[in-house]
C-alpha cells in the first residue's frame, strides 16, 4: 500500500523484483521449456549419429553439420526451397501489392472486391491444399475431368501437374500463392490507407500521372510493409511443410523435386525420417539459414527502408 | 449514376471506369475459383462430382453429412475449438502478466531478460518441434533435483496445447501498449494506493483491451491454423485437431475427393464466419507485427 519511494541511489526495489519473479515465470518457463532447450538440445542431438532403429545415438562431432549441409538430399531440399521462394516471393508480392492498389478506389461495390481478395486468410493450409489438390489430381480431379480444359493442357490430365517432376514444384508454389494472398492483401491494403491522401491529390495537381504516383509516392511510403511482407514470405517457403504433405509428399517418385527443408527434417517419406540425429541437425540448420536470410534482408534492404526508428 | 462525372484524380470515369470493373471481376473469379470448385464438388452426390465438375447441376446433402459423421469433422471442430481458446486464454494471460512487467516494474537485469524474451522469436516453431516431441512424449525431467514434468505424452491435450501458452510476441505488443499509455497514469494510481494488480485490472486492461483483442484473435487464429504440431502427436483419430483431421480425411479418401472437399468446406466456414465478425481486429492483429518487425 505504502508509496515506493526511490531509495538512495538504487533504481529498483525489491518489491518490485518479487513480483516481476512471479509475474514472468509463467512465460519464461513456456519459452525456456519449449523453445530455449529444444534448440539446445537440437544442436546436441544434430551431432550425433543413430543406430537403424534410431535409438543408441553417440556424438559424431559437429562435423556431421557439414556432412549433412552438403549432402546431396540436402542441397536437393536447399535448392527446391529457393526455387519455391523464387516463385512465391514475387509473385506473392506482385499479386498482393496490385490488388490492394486495384481495389484502393473509391468505387462503388469495393468492399465486396476487398473481402473477395481478402477471402484466402480464411483458409489454413490443410484447407487450401486440398483445395488445389482436388483441382489437379489427375483422374478424380476438377480440371481434369473438365473436357476442352485437357484438350488445351493435356499434362493435366497424363501425368498430372502434382506428377510431373518438371511442374510439381510450380504447382505447388501456385497453392501457397493463392493461400497467402489474403494476408498480403490486407496488409498492404492497411498500409495504403495510412498514405496521406493529399500527397496524392497535390501531385495529380501538379500533372503526374497514376505510374509516376505509385512509384514515387506509394512504393516509398510502403517500403516498411513490403519488407515485412517479403521477410513473412521467404521465412513461409522455407517453413512449407503441409503443402508438400498434403499435394506431393516431397515427390513425384523417384525424385524429390518438391521435398523442401522442413519437408526433409519433418516428411514421412524423407529419407532420413527415421534417424533422430539428422533430423534435429537438419532442424538446426533450417534455423540458421532463416536467421541468416532474415539478417541479409534487413541489411540489404533496411539501408532503403525507414524503419520509423 | 449519382456520381459527379467530373473525372478527378482518383475517381475513375467513363471507359476507365468500365476497365476497371472488368478488371476486378475477372480476378475475383480467378481468386474464388477453387473455392467455387470445392462447393459444387462437396454438394454433388458422389457418382455424379466428376461429370462438368463446374456446373451445380445436381445436390444432395449425403456427402456434407457422411464427412460430418464418419469423417469426424464434428469431433474435430470440437478438438480444435478447445485447444484453441485454451491457448488463445493463456497466451492473454501470460502476455499481460509478463508486459506488465517489462512496462512498469523496477528490477534488475530488465532489459537483458526482455531481450532474451525477443531472442525467442527468432527460432522457428520447425527448429523446436522436433524435440518438443519427445519432450511432451518422455516428459522433462529436471537436472539437480531428478524430478521429471509429465506434459500428458502423446494424443493429449497438454500437448497439443502447452508449447503454446506463451509468446514473446504477445509480451512485446502487450508491454508496447502499455507503454504508450500517459506515464502520469500510473504514478497518479499508485498515489491512491492502486497497487500493481488493481492497475492491471482497473486502469491496464481497460486501456489495451484493442491490443489484447488483436493478439487474442492473432492467437486463436495461429492455433486453429497448426498443422505440423498436430500431425506430428497425434495418431489416435479420434484426438486430431481440425488441421490434422483433414490430413487424415485425406489421406485415407485418396479415392473420394468429394468426401474430402465436404470436409474442407466444414473445416473452413468457423473461421470465415469469424473472420468476417472480426475483420477490424484481424487487420489490427496482423498490421501489429508488422509496423515494429
Amino acid at each position: 500500500m505504502a508509496v515506493v519511494a526511490e531509495v538512495g541511489k538504487r533504481s529498483w526495489s525489491w518489491r518490485d523484483l518479487w513480483l516481476a519473479i512471479v509475474m514472468l515465470f509463467p512465460s519464461a518457463a513456456v519459452l525456456g521449456v519449449f523453445i530455449v532447450y529444444p534448440l539446445g538440445r537440437a544442436i546436441v542431438l544434430g551431432q550425433q549419429r543413430c543406430n537403424s532403429f534410431g535409438t543408441q545415438c553417440v556424438s559424431n562431432g559437429f562435423d556431421q553439420y557439414v556432412d549433412l549441409f552438403l549432402s546431396t538430399e540436402f542441397q536437393g531440399a536447399l535448392e527446391s526451397t529457393a526455387i519455391l521462394a523464387l516463385i512465391t516471393v514475387p509473385l506473392g508480392l506482385i499479386l498482393g501489392v496490385g490488388l490492394a492498389v486495384l481495389a484502393d478506389k473509391h468505387l462503388r461495390g469495393i468492399g465486396f472486391f476487398r473481402t473477395a481478395f481478402s477471402s484466402t486468410i480464411a483458409t489454413s493450409v490443410a484447407v487450401a491444399s486440398l483445395m488445389w489438390l482436388f483441382l489437379l489430381q489427375p483422374s478424380v480431379g476438377a480440371l481434369a475431368n473438365i473436357d476442352w480444359f485437357i484438350s488445351i493442357f493435356p499434362t493435366v490430365k497424363n501425368p498430372g501437374l502434382l506428377q510431373d517432376p518438371r511442374t510439381a514444384l510450380p504447382a505447388v508454389a501456385m497453392s501457397s500463392v493463392w493461400a497467402g494472398l489474403g494476408f498480403t492483401f490486407i496488409l498492404v491494403t492497411a498500409s495504403l490507407q495510412s498514405v496521406p491522401r493529399e500527397l496524392h491529390e497535390a501531385a495529380a495537381v501538379d500533372g503526374a500521372s497514376g505510374t509516376v504516383r505509385f512509384w514515387k509516392i506509394t512504393v516509398p511510403l510502403l517500403a516498411p510493409t513490403l519488407l515485412f511482407v517479403i521477410i513473412v514470405l521467404t521465412t513461409r517457403a522455407f517453413q512449407t511443410f503441409g503443402e508438400i504433405d498434403l499435394l506431393t509428399n516431397g515427390g513425384p517418385r523417384p525424385g524429390n523435386s518438391t521435398t523442401t527443408v522442413t519437408y526433409f527434417v519433418y516428411g514421412e517419406s524423407s529419407v532420413i525420417a527415421s534417424d533422430p540425429g539428422l533430423q534435429a541437425g537438419g532442424a538446426v540448420l533450417l534455423f540458421v539459414i532463416l536467421l541468416l536470410l532474415s539478417a541479409l534482408q534487413l541489411r540489404g534492404l533496411g539501408r532503403r527502408v525507414d524503419l520509423g526508428g | 449514376m449519382p456520381r459527379k462525372q467530373s473525372s478527378t484524380w482518383d475517381h475513375p470515369t467513363g471507359l476507365r471506369l468500365v476497365g476497371r470493373y472488368a478488371l476486378l471481376v475477372v480476378i475475383v473469379i480467378a481468386v474464388l475459383f477453387p473455392v467455387y470448385t470445392t462447393v459444387v464438388s462437396a454438394f454433388k452426390p458422389s457418382d455424379k462430382f466428376l461429370i462438368n465438375p463446374l456446373v451445380p447441376d445436381a445436390f444432395t446433402f449425403d456427402v456434407m453429412r457422411e464427412a460430418w459423421s464418419s469423417g469426424r469433422l464434428g469431433r474435430y471442430l470440437v478438438n480444435s475449438t478447445i485447444v484453441a481458446v485454451v491457448i488463445t486464454v493463456a497466451q492473454v494471460v501470460t502476455s499481460l502478466l509478463s508486459g506488465y512487467a517489462f512496462a512498469y516494474l523496477r528490477f534488475p537485469g530488465r532489459r537483458v531478460v526482455f531481450l532474451a524474451f525477443l531472442a525467442t522469436l527468432l527460432v522457428p516453431l520447425e527448429a523446436t518441434l522436433f524435440v518438443n516431441f519427445e519432450t511432451v512424449e518422455d516428459g522433462l525431467t529436471l537436472p539437480l533435483v531428478g524430478v521429471t514434468i509429465p506434459f500428458g505424452g502423446l494424443n493429449s491435450f497438454q500437448a497439443l496445447t502447452v508449447p503454446f501458452l506463451a509468446t514473446a510476441f504477445g509480451t512485446f505488443l502487450v508491454r508496447q501498449a502499455l507503454l504508450d499509455l500517459p506515464g502520469d497514469l500510473r504514478d497518479a494510481a499508485r498515489i491512491d494506493g492502486i497497487g500493481h494488480i488493481g492497475f492491471i485490472r482497473h486502469v491496464g486492461v481497460p486501456l489495451v483491451r484493442p491490443t489484447l483483442a488483436a493478439l487474442a484473435l492473432f492467437s486463436f487464429l495461429s492455433s486453429w491454423n497448426q498443422y505440423l504440431w498436430p500431425s506430428l502427436i497425434i495418431n489416435e483419430a479420434d484426438r486430431n485437431t481440425v488441421q490434422s483431421g483433414l490430413r487424415l480425411l485425406s489421406k485415407s479418401n485418396l479415392d473420394a475427393p468429394n468426401l474430402v472437399m465436404a470436409g474442407t468446406v466444414i473445416a473452413a466456414m468457423p473461421i470465415l464466419i469469424a473472420l468476417v465478425i472480426f475483420q477490424k481486429q484481424l487487420v489490427r492483429g496482423l498490421t501489429a507485427g508488422a509496423v515494429k518487425g
